[in-house]
């Protein structure tokens, strides 16, 4: 899965989740401030992105850095990356 | 002093229909809303009789996020309470400040609780569960989640009375508003429908078994009654300081005038021989009426043998033999539960602005007690002037409201 993949994918996933319109999901765009989420959304962000990825995010505590639209992209890129490698 | 409270708007989701104006006209036709759940009838009911809510595609449609803190039910009550807010003429906008408040009544939310065991199951982790969970399975979430839509700043809160849990919400809300402590109160009850929620009462042996004809299987009063049909939905009313609602030139329903409550202190599911008889008492003290004043007693009767010739024999102390016109609205909905003590106001509202008084389907004859009441059969083409609405409920919880009709009296 290429890093254009998984963005597409993470994207349409929260889009879908939140009712966001795509065009809101800038990698600019922070969480809270500018897509109005708050921290039960953060909840519900973890178990949509382990769905759709297929992969174990619990309470890892690396989530909590997590501001933005790229911010997260980043997370889930790294994650797949450690996955393959294992 | 007191202030008069003032019934500015309804809403209503029940087995009637999804709106007042569809309700009102199977209120007057004495349509049944009960029909079988076959899935029941799968797993070890002893009835599988249930009141539906059909076709309920809401008006005031939520988003996905409001709906993940809400069961189904709760949704129902959103829907009757923006109908309630939209018949009252009111913007929003006047709910958002600390004299305006929401009291419902509600007394479980099963369902979420049996779905967040199960997805704890599947999930493996409680972080699995998702955010809404907590919320909906709370008694309270009706009342949480309105506040939130409707950002009220005033009361929020849920009564619990058993089946009086709607009745006693409405009556503390016109208390609230009496005591001019509240400005305005969206009140009501709302009850889910769901085998789970019911399947332990079902083993009680209280519901009835007529099955092969479902909508003659709630007969209250009816000397051939065998048991209550479980329904449920929604039902909402904007309550609101009568001198500000005239003030604003709002159209008014009617006036909740008096609230009266009781307990029983005896038995946890047998109706005590005198409780609801003075609750009745206590609505007509309290609104300053006598028993003659009452054109119409819309009894909590839900066509159980005991619990209705508990409610005749206080009926029959208060108004003498024929002295009331007298019917249960559930003989068409079904026992509504939380919900029923609210939506009988509802009910009676929409009989006074449309004309009629409903009558009690399934009344065939009564037994020795009840057939000294005036049980109405079909539907009168006069509508009540002042009416009483009984409910009680499990643990011996009264309440009754006395509610009186424009320039009624």
């Amino acid at each position: 899965m290429t890093d254009a993949e998984i963005i597409a994918m993470a994207d349409e996933a929260l889009a879908a989740e939140f009712e966001l319109d795509p065009g809101q999901m800038t990698p600019e765009a922070r969480f809270r401030e500018d897509l109005d989420l708050d921290s039960l959304d953060a909840v519900d962000m973890v178990i949509v992105l382990e769905k759709t990825f297929g992969i174990k995010i619990g309470r890892d505590p690396a989530i909590m850095n997590i501001r933005t639209v790229d911010d997260m992209h980043g997370y889930i890129i790294a994650k797949k990356r450690e996955i393959e490698k294992a | 002093m007191n202030h008069r409270v003032a019934i500015t708007g309804l809403g209503i989701v029940s087995a009637l229909g999804n709106s007042a104006e569809s309700v009102a006209r199977s209120l007057y036709r004495g349509d049944s809303g009960i029909g079988i759940d076959p899935e029941r009838e799968k797993r070890g009911f002893l009835s599988p009789l249930t009141g539906r809510i059909s076709d309920f595609s809401p008006r005031y449609p939520l988003t996905r996020k409001q709906r993940k803190t809400m069961p189904e039910f709760a949704e129902w009550a959103v829907e009757a309470a923006f109908q309630a807010l939209a018949a009252s003429g009111l913007d929003p906008e006047a709910l958002r400040n600390d004299r305006s408040g929401i009291v419902f009544g509600c007394d479980s939310s099963c369902m979420a609780a049996v779905e967040q065991v199960a997805e704890l199951a599947a999930a493996g982790a409680t972080t699995g569960l998702g955010s809404g969970q907590v919320f909906r399975s709370m008694t309270s979430c009706v009342s949480m989640n309105l506040n939130v839509i409707l950002q009220t700043k005033g009361a929020c809160w849920t009564v619990s009375g058993a089946c009086a849990s709607g009745g006693h919400a409405v009556g503390q809300a016109a208390d609230l508003i009496r005591l001019g402590r509240q400005d305005r109160i969206l009140c009501g009850g709302a009850q889910e429908i769901n085998w789970q929620s019911m399947c332990s009462f079902d083993g009680l042996g209280a519901f009835s078994t007529r099955t092969s004809m479902p909508e003659a299987a709630s007969r209250p009063f009816d000397a051939s009654r065998d048991g209550l049909v479980p329904g449920g939905g929604a039902a909402a009313l904007m309550l609101e300081r009568h001198d500000l609602a005239k003030a604003r030139g709002a159209a008014i329903w009617g006036e909740i005038a008096g609230y009266g409550f009781s307990s029983d202190g005896e038995n946890i599911s047998v109706p005590s021989r005198d409780g609801i008889g003075r609750a009745m008492r206590a609505a007509l003290r309290d609104a300053g009426l006598s028993a003659s004043d009452i054109s119409y007693v819309c009894a909590h009767a839900t066509s159980t043998p005991l619990g209705d010739a508990m409610e005749a024999h206080n009926i029959l102390d208060l108004f003498g033999e024929k002295g009331v016109p007298v019917s249960s609205t559930k003989s068409m909905t079904g026992h509504e539960l939380w919900m029923s003590g609210a939506s009988q106001v509802v009910y009676c509202c929409l009989m006074a602005r449309h004309g009629f008084t409903a009558g009690n389907r399934n009344f065939a004859e009564g037994d020795d007690v009840t057939r000294k009441l005036d049980v109405i059969g079909d539907t009168l083409q006069t509508p009540p002037r002042a009416a009483l609405c009984n409910a009680a409920g499990f643990g011996g919880t009264n309440s009754c409201l006395a509610v009186t009709f424009h320039a009624a009296l």
